[in-house]
């Protein structure tokens, strides 16, 4: 595999999804999806619930195969890589889950140490001081002995933000940041998240639906709807969007849908 | 209206055709893919030892004590039925095939699947369905490799090793009932067994929870790890708990059939 290292310095868009299709079974999830994300920013991908955001999210980070559409991570399009290529290519890649998918049997410390002993051969002190660097990063101190069941909401998110990092990643997913945190505890992980981008340099790929929360972090800004990109552009230029789906997203205005009385009855009169 | 149900019996069997196509290939690569990792080296010895002493050590009090009873059931029954006949040296023998052959290798098996094997399902179904599987892809580490290949070492070497302690309690247990309860010489409890116990009986004896190691790994690790892709389509705690009824039952019967196709085969 050629070394991303090298290659990103010559890349623009370090992130480039082309004509993405999707399906679970036979119903299509995302339609013809084209994304760029250029180096060094953070984007915010942004809809409702079931509007395909996570599943887009997923596919950028090689969890689910792609009908047809390409992805290209550093200049590589990982639909096109072998397992072997992709672990190799996720060294480049941190990724905080909504939930934190923290390892329930492991400390904080353990967890956030996971991904350096395994692909590094630094010594047990090196480590250590690392793994004190990232949770003094995220405000957690102090903290390395607790298990994850003694975290809070918000302590989970940052210690799973410490360990996605650890390894100093060029990209950095998060997913739903924001989702079940207080305002105070939300607008904290928000100024995080801009510190690591201007004091790490990384890119930054954020989904999430609290709007506060992506108008705050975001250089741009893309909107899914229905598995379909409505707009991709900047704060301003989504807010000034004349789209009626991005204009009732933004103003939290529920669909209004057109009720066909005969669709409506074949629906609840249907067998099966 | 005639014709519908044909057609409807056509589909059902098309249907479950394909899935359990899908299922057996699933599997086959499932597996090939765990055992494959267990000879890249290096080995995690922590995780495996961490293991062993989870499904072997933590389960050795149920196993001493099912095989005790289960070698004073078979004493006691030996000794009615052979009292008949005058037969009583041959209450060792009975008793120590008995065990060895059979029922020390399928009861131990069950014992494992029941405290270990149900266990190791829920276990990676929660770890799958609060991403932390997802979370070991994105961290560039192989789940099998990291969470499932240490379940197989340690039970290959662990569920050999409970069924041994399985035969020894129990032909103790049966030495306990024929010898003292019920006057059987102690020296014709324990000839007969050295006579009628050969090298055959021990491999067998051997081989049956060697074989059925890799049946329990297999089938529970699988159903946990992919309790997401799950036929009935449920989801969260009750897919987690559905699943590990399933392998629990799938398991159980997987070990009686291969109990069977072993015997057959070596005996």
């Amino acid at each position: 595999m050629p070394d991303v290292s090298t290659q990103d310095k010559d890349i623009e868009h370090v992130i480039r999804v082309e004509n993405l299709v999707t399906h679970f079974g036979d119903r299509e999830i995302l339609h013809n999806v084209n994304i760029n994300v250029r180096k060094g920013e953070v984007m915010v991908i942004m809809g409702g619930s079931g509007s395909g955001k996570t599943t887009l999210l997923r596919h950028m980070l090689g969890l689910h195969q792609a009908s047809s559409g390409s992805i290209y991570m550093l200049g590589q399009d990982i639909t096109q890589l072998s397992k072997k290529q992709m672990y190799e290519m996720r060294r480049n890649m941190g990724v905080a889950f909504q939930g934190g998918a923290l390892f329930s049997s492991m400390t904080v410390a353990e967890n956030i140490q996971l991904p350096l002993y395994e692909h590094t051969s630094l010594d047990d002190m090196t480590i250590k001081i690392m793994t004190r660097m990232k949770l003094e990063v995220v405000n957690l101190a102090g903290f390395e002995d607790l298990m994850p069941s003694e975290l809070s909401g918000g302590m989970i998110k940052r210690v799973a933000l410490a360990r996605s990092i650890i390894m100093d990643p060029r990209l950095l997913f998060f997913d739903e940041p924001s989702a079940g945190l207080d305002p105070v505890v939300s607008a904290e992980l928000d100024e995080l998240i801009l510190r690591l981008r201007d004091a790490m340099g990384m890119t930054i790929v954020i989904v999430t639906h609290e709007l506060d929360s992506a108008f705050r972090i975001a250089d741009r800004i893309t909107v899914l709807d229905q598995g379909q990109i409505l707009i991709t552009g900047s704060v301003e230029d989504v807010k000034n969007c004349d789209n009626e789906r991005v204009q009732n997203l933004l103003n939290r205005k529920p669909k209004d849908e057109d009720i066909d009385p005969e669709a409506y009855l074949q629906r609840l009169t249907r067998e099966g | 209206m005639l014709l519908a149900t044909p057609i409807r019996l056509i589909e059902k069997i098309g249907f479950e055709s394909i899935y359990i196509t899908r299922l057996t290939g699933s599997m086959i690569i499932f597996l090939v893919h765990c055992l494959g990792n267990i000879f890249i080296l290096p080995i995690r010895f922590t995780a495996v030892l961490r293991q062993i002493y989870f499904i072997g050590a933590r389960s050795l009090l149920v196993i001493i004590v099912t095989g005790m009873f289960t070698g004073m059931v078979l004493a006691l029954l030996a000794y009615y039925n052979l009292k008949q006949y005058g037969n009583m040296e041959l209450i060792g023998a009975a008793t120590a095939l008995g065990l060895i052959q059979e029922l020390g290798p399928v009861l131990a098996a069950l014992m494992v699947i029941g405290r270990a094997g149900s266990a190791m399902t829920a276990e990676l179904g929660i770890m799958r369905n609060s991403e932390q599987i997802d979370a070991l892809e994105c961290m560039g580490i192989d789940p099998y490799r990291f969470l499932i290949t240490p379940k197989f070492i340690a039970t290959i070497f662990s569920l050999p090793l409970l069924t041994c302690v399985f035969d020894v309690v129990g032909i103790c247990g049966g030495y306990l009932v024929a010898v003292i309860n019920n006057d059987v010489p102690s020296g014709a409890f324990i000839q007969g067994m050295i006579t009628n116990v050969d090298w055959a009986d021990l491999r067998l004896g051997l081989v049956k929870p060697l074989t059925f190691s890799v049946i329990i790994v297999w089938i529970c690790s699988y159903k946990g790890f992919y309790v997401h892709q799950n036929r009935s389509g449920v989801f969260g705690a009750e897919g987690v708990s559905l699943v590990t009824t399933n392998a629990v039952v799938m398991s159980s019967v997987s070990v009686l059939a291969l109990d069977y196709v072993v015997g057959l085969i070596m005996l």
